[in-house]
């Protein structure tokens, strides 16, 4: 007998005898399980507002709380304009960046050498850049949050090793929160998923040194959400 | 006394007298308490959130096997390579030969509560492995040759002081009391232990049954890291992190980050389901993902406790005890300490040798009151208790209670016990607080009030005889 | 009606003023106030030491006696949530198990008593002094009686009446206080240090056996705080 088939033997043997039902110790409930409980998920979580001007400012809310810097810009020539500013402003000398719609000008007018990560790349290569910058598949306003695959942003490593994270997004990209977030992952990519998808949430940060928030701590200190 | 029983005692004297101990940590919770408030208050409805996640669980451990299974094969699907572990001695043989195999001489590691319990870092070490953890409060305690303090905040014991100290004598760095020098060391330190490890091993927060996928939730970054870079990735995950749905993370990673951190979400939640796939620039080139049982499913074998195996890992009901907060993490001796530690200790590493720690409780029910999968905490530390006197009753306490039932059961010998009470009463300031007293136990550092001269059975055994208008007595104030 | 008053150990022997002021309180409501003598303990010492077939040898006379009570009122969280909460648990699988269920559905802890089951709030009582409030966990947490000596120590005349800044154990805990004696000291000073925080002159509680313990630690501190029962409290005039 194989490992699997002994601890799936015991598993099967021990769920033999139920359990009560969950958390019946002070609810004093019926049992009966909801089908999918998680689908009633957005009446409790935080509360997001229904249209896209209230996201807006809850996402800009959320990502300002979190340190993170978001702007919305009304054109393509401003998200140009921003991102020379940026690069002047931040001293990048080198971009690590993958091939997009909003990615592929990004790095035109940036006129900066450049480390692509759409194919094979060297590690040392992405290591000396500056800056990652990316696109995503949503931006949540109920978290603050940058969705992402290994699909929609050139990899697992271009939006965490580089010191600075740029997110180029389109304005229909926000969406409300979480559990809208995962509807749209499985529209979008079930049953062929990337082997990575993030949540991204801030720039990285650490509280263990006397729960003091430090940010930068393995991750990029510097996350610019840019959104056109 | 059994060694663990002595070792948990004798660390419980010194850190409750540690007024320094005391006071980091009382500040170090009331910090945290106040954004998890924040956090909690920001749901529309906590409760409710709790009660789902506590269905949500009954139904991934109550169906244990089916979701596991469809979790594994689509991991397979996608050219992960799933082992089963049934100990940790198994799971320390399988990662040692991934590493043989690829004849890795460094090892990166992001948090795995999993792989302290199982003791894989001086496994490692022994084959000499160079084996770096790289969460900043693993790192710290590492350097310390210490386990975590706290399964959420490794480091929570230690002040930037000894830090800095630290790092000095390891490293090599001048010394900073600011907390971000002292983080920027630390990444400098480990950045070229990301980019030069052989292999990358991490932990799991929860493990998607319906997609397959493990799910890590970090605020670093350095799981990202070590799920980017190296060749190989190994996950080691407990069997019991099974959520049956993608969207069950939509309610879990909130609630995990509001209880563990005080975040409304922590910063990096990934997930994960198999190595570099065709068409994918980076990533792994070999994903394995390993399933331990370790007693697990001796625990889902009794189904009062059953829900234990429901806990998320946020830390939360360590935070809350009174106990965890004044013996600290390290006095418990356990992997999992606080009160899902004392809960699951017993059955994970045997109930004789571990029901010490469900009986050092005061059962206050605060534990049982935040969690958030609503796992009944509290009440599992009795039943541990019952089963431990079960299984192998202490003699004296037996009978003790034996003679307790007798005497309280008894007006004769209640009458007699008290009188007996009183007559011994004068001579205890004799022996009051020395070892000879048979309340030493309390004495030694509280005052033990005296049987009053008439008791409320005597003074309502003589009230019957008096109407209650006579009655003038006072209830004065405690004296 | 007729109350029947269950009177824990500790109370008959270290605070009987505690049991008589619960009898007065009741009394001055008109309730008629009876005591079984046979009874002393509810059997939770040797309930949470695990000896349950021990604790049930304490429990059924308590059972068979308290069978026809109208109303079983407790001046204790940690005996209350004994009788209401965990006798029907000790009892699961015993023939006792339906007596165990319809006992705890009628046994109140003493504020929660007044407050839901009489809907008193005032006692006409009149204590001037400055005072925090103890929850004893069982009482708050099994009982959840958290609202009901607030709103009874509301109406008494004077009562300044000041918040800690948490709900923590004291750490008595029953026999982890002598288990477990140096977690219980620190336990209990933390919650000492949180009351004098607030510049109470009275911590007062609805449990005598958490008041027994902070008290005892003040005493050795030289404190001048000084713990009273609630009820204590509620029968002054």
């Amino acid at each position: 007998m194989t490992e699997r088939e002994k601890i799936l033997g015991r598993i099967r043997e021990a769920l033999v005898s139920p359990a009560p039902g969950p958390a019946m110790h002070d609810t004093g409930r019926e049992p009966g399980l909801d089908a999918v409980p998680a689908a009633g998920s957005r009446q409790w979580l935080p509360k997001v507002g229904d249209t896209f001007a209230e996201r807006l400012e809850l996402f800009r809310k959320n990502t300002a709380e979190l340190k993170a810097r978001f702007e919305l810009v009304d054109s393509p020539q401003a998200l140009a304009d921003r991102l020379v500013a940026l690069r002047d402003t931040e001293a990048w000398k080198k971009v690590g960046v993958h091939q997009g719609e909003l990615t592929g000008p990004a790095v035109e007018v940036l006129g900066l050498p450049v480390c692509r990560t759409d194919t094979d790349y060297n590690v040392a290569d992405l290591e000396s850049c500056d800056v990652g910058i990316t696109e995503c598949d949503a931006l949540v306003a109920q978290t603050g949050s940058v969705l992402i695959t290994s699909r929609s942003a050139g990899g697992r490593a271009l939006s965490v090793l580089p010191p600075h994270h740029v997110v180029l997004a389109r304005r229909e990209q926000l969406i409300a929160d979480l559990p809208e977030a995962f509807s749209l992952l499985k529209r979008k990519y079930a049953p062929d998923y990337p082997s990575f998808l993030s949540f991204i949430t801030g720039p990285s940060r650490t509280g263990d040194i006397e729960r003091i928030l430090v940010l930068g701590a393995h991750g990029p200190k510097k996350l610019t959400i840019l959104c056109v | 006394m059994s060694a663990p029983v002595k070792e948990f005692k004798q660390q419980a004297a010194r850190l409750t007298h540690d007024l320094r101990h005391r006071e980091l940590i009382q500040t170090a919770l009331g910090k945290y308490e106040l954004v998890r408030d924040k956090s909690q208050r920001a749901f529309q409805d906590w409760e409710a959130a709790r009660n789902a996640a506590a269905q949500i669980k009954w139904e991934g451990i109550n169906h244990l096997e089916e979701h596991l299974t469809q979790f594994v094969r689509l991991l397979e699907s996608r050219g992960t390579q799933v082992h089963w572990a049934s100990t940790g001695q198994q799971a320390r043989e399988l990662i040692l030969g991934i590493i043989r195999r690829q004849n890795a001489r460094s090892l990166v590691k992001s948090k795995a509560m999993t792989s302290e319990e199982i003791h894989l870092n001086e496994a490692l070490a022994a084959v000499g492995l160079e084996v770096v953890e790289s969460d900043l409060g693993e790192f710290i305690v590492q350097l310390r040759r210490e386990p975590p303090y706290h399964i959420v905040f490794p480091a929570m014991h230690l002040s930037r002081g000894e830090i800095s100290d630290l790092f000095r004598r390891e490293l090599g760095s001048a010394p900073t009391q600011n907390p971000e020098e002292l983080t920027m060391i630390a990444r400098r330190v480990l950045r070229q232990k990301y980019l030069a490890a052989d292999i990358g091993l991490t932990g799991a927060n929860f493990a998607v049954a319906e997609t397959g996928m493990i799910s890590i939730t970090e605020n670093e970054g350095n799981a990202r890291l070590t799920a980017a870079l190296p060749r190989t990735m190994i996950t080691l995950l407990g069997i019991e992190k099974i959520l049956p749905h993608f969207e069950d993370l939509a309610l879990f990673l909130p609630m995990l980050a509001t209880m563990g951190t005080g975040q409304p979400l922590t910063c990096y939640n990934s997930f994960y389901g198999g190595p570099r796939q065709p068409g994918e620039s980076d990533g792994p080139e070999e994903f394995h993902v390993i399933l331990l049982d370790n007693r697990r499913t001796e625990l889902l074998a009794d189904p009062e406790q059953r829900d234990a195996l429901h806990c998320i890992r946020c830390g939360g009901c360590l935070n809350v005890c009174p106990v965890f907060r004044n013996i600290g993490g390290h006095t418990y001796g356990t992997t999992y300490s606080g009160p899902i530690g004392s809960v699951l200790t017993p059955h994970l590493r045997g109930l004789n040798q571990w029901q010490h720690l469900s009986h050092a409780s005061s059962l206050c029910g605060a534990c049982t009151e935040v969690c958030p999968v609503k796992i009944n905490l509290h009440h599992h530390l009795l039943h541990n208790r019952r089963n431990a006197a079960a299984r192998k009753p202490a003699f004296g306490q037996k009978l003790a209670f034996r003679i307790f039932a007798a005497i309280v059961t008894h007006p004769t010998l209640y009458q007699m016990a008290k009188s007996a009470g009183r007559l011994l009463q004068p001579l205890h300031p004799l022996v009051k607080g020395t070892r000879l007293d048979p309340a030493y136990a309390w004495t030694h550092t509280r005052d033990l009030p005296r049987v009053a001269p008439q008791t409320f059975k005597e003074y309502w055994r003589a009230r019957k005889s008096v109407p209650p208008e006579n009655d003038r007595r006072a209830a004065t104030p405690h004296p | 009606m007729t109350v029947t008053l269950f009177v824990p150990c500790f109370v008959d022997l270290m605070f009987p003023e505690v049991g008589i002021s619960v009898v007065q309180v009741l009394e001055r409501l008109g309730h008629q106030v009876e005591c079984p003598e046979q009874i002393a303990c509810c059997g939770q010492p040797a309930y949470n030491s695990g000896y349950w077939a021990e604790a049930r040898r304490v429990a059924v006379p308590v059972l068979e006696r308290l069978s026809g009570a109208e109303a079983v009122v407790i001046p204790s969280g940690s005996c209350g949530a004994m009788l209401h909460v965990f006798y029907p648990e000790l009892f699961a699988g015993t023939p006792h198990e339906d007596a165990a269920r319809k006992l705890s559905a009628r046994c109140f802890e003493f504020s929660d008593f007044l407050v839901t089951r009489l809907g008193v709030t005032d006692l006409g009582a009149r204590f001037p002094a400055k005072a925090t409030f103890h929850d004893g966990c069982h009482g708050l947490r099994e009982l959840k009686t958290h609202d009901q000596p607030r709103r009874l120590l509301a109406q008494v005349r004077g009562l300044q009446l000041l918040e800690m800044k948490e709900k923590v154990c004291c750490g008595f805990g029953g026999t982890f206080a002598a288990k477990f004696p140096m977690i219980s000291t620190a336990m209990g000073e933390v919650k000492c240090a949180q009351a004098a925080e607030t510049g109470a002159e009275y911590i007062i509680s609805n449990d005598s056996s958490c008041l027994m313990h902070i008290q005892g630690l003040l005493g050795r501190q030289g404190s001048k705080m000084r713990t009273l029962h609630l009820a204590q409290v509620l029968a002054q005039t």
